[in-house]
């Protein structure tokens, strides 16, 4: 017989009947059901199958424990939502349910979108009470009462916890009238909250609890709570655990609390004939409760009796058990192996665990952080009990965080309650017909995971629970071993002849449940899950078609391809427009930072390699950084603006590293330095022109400005008026042509690139991206830093000794004296030039010397390519490359083998492929 | 996440913070006096106590100052009630 409705009953509303299908099967049931007592309610045996085994499996327990029931649940608004334990699914109507038999499949990204919308909030409180059952409630009527700001967090859709399921009295009346209660006058307590439908899943550092919030009636689908919490009180009582024996899988076998939870709370009678296997006193009132809903009870199997159910029969439902070895008819079994508390959280939080003999599992041991714990999750599994050990705890961590006096209010008294005495545990029933029926023993349901997998375990030398964990996988499923993982390391422990608490259990991991993805990321999705940076000319980039790439946070036009025209044909006709006539670039993305002080040249003669004390006013100097350890970190152009003033500029991917990296010496190292550092990135706009024509274009912009090779030289500045607006221009350069970087307000930023559209226009002006940028400065051995470099390059490496002082100190001097660091065989930067002019050798590429055996390995690489390119000036391919003792090299060829087997030859050259003379840049 | 006292705002989350690593590395006065060996012991190597360790923090999305903390390794607490600098 399978499971029905009981006539009355539970605390379901049955005057709000509730449709929904199970693999296509109409059913029904009432609003207050889970959808696993609906299922049962309709008389549903097979959930699950055994992912491995493809064993029928039906509902073991009543809440986040369940190992077997795990659905799909379609709901009515379309939100699709995978692997949920049905135990925790509260029916809806026109829910579309599918059992997940087997090992699922990972439908493809493009159709995994998760529709679901979450929110997350951030909450302080004095006290977070963690469980709404008997204890937590007690605790947070104490904590509440106190004044103290309490939040009472309680995963199930109501408070009471187990109180829900059980006929228990208080001061002889029904318990849940007193649950009533308290829930009301918590409710009126100005500075208490009470959050269901919410599981703290995640405990960390610093009182730092993470509550998930489901809300079926809002908007957003759930919210996840970031609480810090003053004082944590963990009342998240305890599960059941099952007895292992042959063929203890079958549906009908379920955890005799959760048979009754059925019963009392939701009106369900699982089955018609029981028996009752126990090893304690948690059992003692269900044949009564059993028998008064018209279910027979066959036998109850005590082991402090020394009796044992040692098999099953039947096929997608229990038909018998066999009991000392007397088969015995029933589709019911309950089963109490003994109690597992709930002690995820306080284990996450970093206390420690004892094994306790007498209830023959773990408690919790030592705190770390301010955690209290009560009820059973304590340990503590009488009624009474949990109220006392409520009150007092939430008494005390009320006081701990400065609120009432610490004595904790008077509880009502509990007329009997739940006590479960002294656990005589049964980690296996040893078969009849001995190991062969080890591999029908089954330890972990949803991993499908028997005693033979632990055997095998043991037998292949493993000791440790975490070894034996991975090894059999037991407790890695979503249900992390609730119901599993103590009885898995005692009967490991068993089989390596040791006493069941002398291996611990594997280290508890957030989330105690599974959450989805969506419900973490939150708002933190699509365009919200970075910010994005763009420059205030962005408009005009977009408005003509530039195709964008992400440097860091910023979208910087790539190149700007005309009609039907490939990037690569685009990037070769802005790059001969910047070396024939006049580009364009938007370079408003480079970190600015600006520096004021009496020692500010002091601290850049310290921070770069080069000087910058004697950099007169109105003159610019590209200038490297090196971190202590003698790599280069960035580098930039930085002018001097007065005598206690200099403008630099960074790369834009090291704005903020170098900005930090500059007051992190400042503020550590160098206090007595009177120099401040701040960021101006955002409040500059940077439009760079260049190539021969950018004078005549500057000229027409600023007729006021002497523009000529004498007047404004390179390397130097000069506020004028440009196009009408104050701006700062630089003569600087990053391609080897004559260029201007205009600088403006950013408010100005886009008429400023308007305006030099509008004068550049009779030159055939050219915007270009950052990838004609590459190509010009890699033309010109630029490097870029963190492509060139990657934290093991020094500037020498580069090629860089001229910008490197041998008189003064710097971060990073003493470094590049080390031996390690003047290694002749390091490698250093060149070019190579392939012999075909036409092959690009792909950046990242390995390099090897001409003539190495590639057959035989290891291939002994000497380099790889750091940039490779087609150079509109060279009407070639080229690449920057760095090769060991590259600088010697020169003349010499050079293999870069691709990974589709072929090869490509080159020369290596000097680094500077175009205009080594530096003849361009006076235009 | 850490809840870290900023000696100049106060309690703020670790996602505001900068780690400096170990706190006190005095720098050498005269990195020129050094061997090899004596200097890449001042760049490279860092001690990594089980137990409390002074270390330097940032304030970097707050107030952007530098102070020393002493952190228990083994339990993420702070050890001391106010730091310094």
């Amino acid at each position: 017989m399978s499971g029905t409705r009981a006539p009355s009953d539970g605390r379901i509303d049955r005057n709000r009947p509730l449709s929904f299908t199970f693999d296509g099967r109409a059913m029904t049931g009432f609003a207050g059901d889970t959808l696993a007592s609906a299922l049962m309610a309709n008389g549903v045996d097979v959930i699950g199958r055994g992912i491995y085994t493809g064993r029928p499996r039906g509902i073991v327990a009543a809440g986040v424990e369940e190992p077997n029931a795990i659905v799909q649940v379609e709901r009515a608004d379309g939100v699709s939502e995978p692997s949920l334990r049905a135990t925790t699914v509260e029916l809806e109507e026109g829910l579309r349910v599918q059992s997940l038999a087997g090992r699922g499949r990972l439908e493809s990204p493009g159709d995994a979108v998760d529709a679901g919308r979450f929110d997350a909030r951030y909450a302080h409180c004095d006290v977070l009470v963690v469980g709404g059952g008997p204890a937590g409630l007690a605790a947070a009527l104490a904590a509440g009462r106190s004044g103290a700001r309490t939040i009472l967090v309680d995963a199930d859709t109501e408070l009471g916890g187990t109180l829900l399921g059980t006929r228990d009295e208080l001061d002889r009346e029904p318990a849940l009238d007193w649950v009533r209660a308290a829930a009301g006058e918590l409710a009126a307590l100005p500075e208490t909250t009470i959050l269901l439908r919410a599981t703290a899943i995640a405990y960390h550092d610093h009182q730092d609890i993470l509550v998930a919030e489901r809300r079926p009636d809002a908007r957003t689908e759930g919210r996840l709570w970031h609480i810090r919490a003053g004082q944590v009180v963990l009342a998240t009582g305890a599960h059941e655990r099952l007895i292992v024996f042959a063929d203890n899988d079958r549906p009908g076998i379920m955890l005799a609390s959760a048979a009754l939870t059925y019963l009392h709370r939701y009106g369900v009678v699982p089955g018609q004939r029981a028996v009752i296997y126990t090893t304690n006193d948690s059992t003692r009132t269900a044949a009564a409760e059993l028998t008064e809903a018209g279910i027979e009870i066959v036998d109850v199997v005590d082991s402090r009796d020394g009796r044992a159910v040692s098999g099953s029969e039947g096929g997608d439902r229990l038909e018998a058990v066999v009991v000392d070895g007397e088969r015995r008819g029933c589709d019911l079994l309950l089963v109490s192996g003994g109690w597992n508390p709930v002690v995820h959280l306080f284990s996450q939080s970093r206390g420690s665990l004892r094994w306790d003999d007498g209830l023959a599992t773990y408690l919790p041991e030592r705190a770390v952080q301010a955690t209290h714990v009560a009820g059973s999750a304590n340990g503590v599994f009488d009624l009474d009990g949990c109220l006392r050990e409520g009150a007092a705890v939430g008494a005390r961590a009320a006081a701990e965080a400065g609120f009432g006096d610490g004595r904790p209010p008077v509880m009502p008294a509990a007329d009997g309650g739940t006590a479960i005495g002294r656990v005589a545990p049964i980690w296996f029933v040893p078969a009849p017909e001995g190991e062969t029926a080890e591999a029908r023993m089954f330890v972990d349901l949803e991993r499908d995971a028997t005693v033979a997998d632990i055997r095998r375990a043991t037998g292949a030398g493993l000791a440790s629970i975490e070894h034996i964990k991975r090894y059999t996988t037991i407790g890695t499923a979503g249900d992390q071993g609730k119901t599993s993982g103590v009885v898995a390391s005692a009967v490991a422990a068993a089989l390596l002849g040791q006493e069941p608490g002398a291996l611990g259990v594997p280290t508890f991991r957030a989330p105690y449940v599974p959450i989805s993805f969506a419900f973490i990321a939150g708002r933190d999705r699509g365009a919200l899950s970075d910010p994005i940076r763009t420059t205030s000319i962005q408009p005009w980039h977009v408005a003509h078609g530039a195709v964008f790439e992400d440097v860091g946070q910023w979208k910087r036009p790539r190149f700007f391809p005309r009609a039907g025209e490939s990037m690569d044909a685009a990037v070769l006709r802005e790059c001969a427009a910047a070396r024939t006539s006049v580009g364009v670039m938007d370079a408003s993305t480079l970190g600015k930072i600006d520096l004021q002080g009496p020692d500010a040249g002091d601290f850049l003669d310290r921070v770069y390699t080069n000087g910058f004390a004697k950099l007169k006013v109105g003159s610019c100097r590209y200038g490297v950084m090196c971190r202590v350890d003698g790599m280069v970190f960035d580098d930039g152009v930085t002018s001097r603006l007065a005598d206690d003033r200099f403008h630099m500029t960074t790369t834009t991917g090291n704005a903020a590293p170098v900005l930090d990296h500059l007051e992190e010496w400042l503020q550590t190292e160098w206090p007595e330095l009177r120099v401040r550092a701040t960021s101006v990135t955002e409040q500059w706009a940077t439009v760079a022109v260049v190539g021969p024509r950018s004078r005549d274009v500057l000229a027409v912009l600023a007729p006021e400005l002497d523009v000529s090779a004498d007047g404004f030289p390179f390397m130097t500045w000069r506020e004028s008026v440009v196009a009408g607006l104050p701006a700062r221009v630089f003569r600087i350069s990053f391609s080897g042509e004559l260029a201007y970087e205009i600088n403006v307000s950013t408010w100005h930023g886009l008429a400023m690139w308007e305006e030099v559209m509008a004068a550049g226009e009779r030159f055939g002006i050219t915007p270009y991206g950052t990838e004609a940028m590459h190509v010009l400065r890699a033309e010109k051995g630029y490097p870029i830093i963190g492509q060139e470099t990657d934290g093991t390059v020094t500037p020498q490496d580069l090629g860089m000794e001229w910008v490197v002082s041998k008189t003064k100190p710097f971060i990073g001097s003493r470094s590049h004296r080390r031996a390690e660091n003047r290694r002749p065989d390091r490698k250093q930067l060149v070019a190579l030039l392939p012999l075909n002019p036409d092959a690009l050798i792909p950046e990242g590429n390995q390099l090897v010397a001409a003539g190495t055996d590639l057959g035989s390995r290891p291939v002994p690489m000497i380099g790889h390519v750091t940039s490779s390119y087609r150079s509109a000036f060279l009407g070639r391919t080229f690449a920057l490359a760095l090769v060991r003792g590259g600088r010697e090299r020169h003349g010499e060829a050079i293999v870069a083998p691709l990974a589709d087997g072929t090869t490509i030859e080159a020369w290596i050259t000097d680094p500077v492929v175009v205009d080594p003379d530096n003849a361009r840049r006076d235009g | 996440m850490l809840l870290i006292t900023c000696p100049h705002c106060g309690p703020r989350d670790e996602v505001e913070f900068r780690y400096g690593g170990q706190a006190g590395v005095a720098s050498p006065a005269d990195p020129e006096a050094l061997d090899d060996a004596t200097w890449a012991r001042y760049v490279f190597f860092r001690d990594n106590p089980k137990g409390p360790f002074a270390e330097r923090w940032v304030h970097a999305a707050g107030c952007r100052r530098w102070f020393d903390a002493v952190r228990d390794t083994v339990t993420n607490q702070f050890l001391d009630p106010e730091p310094r600098r």
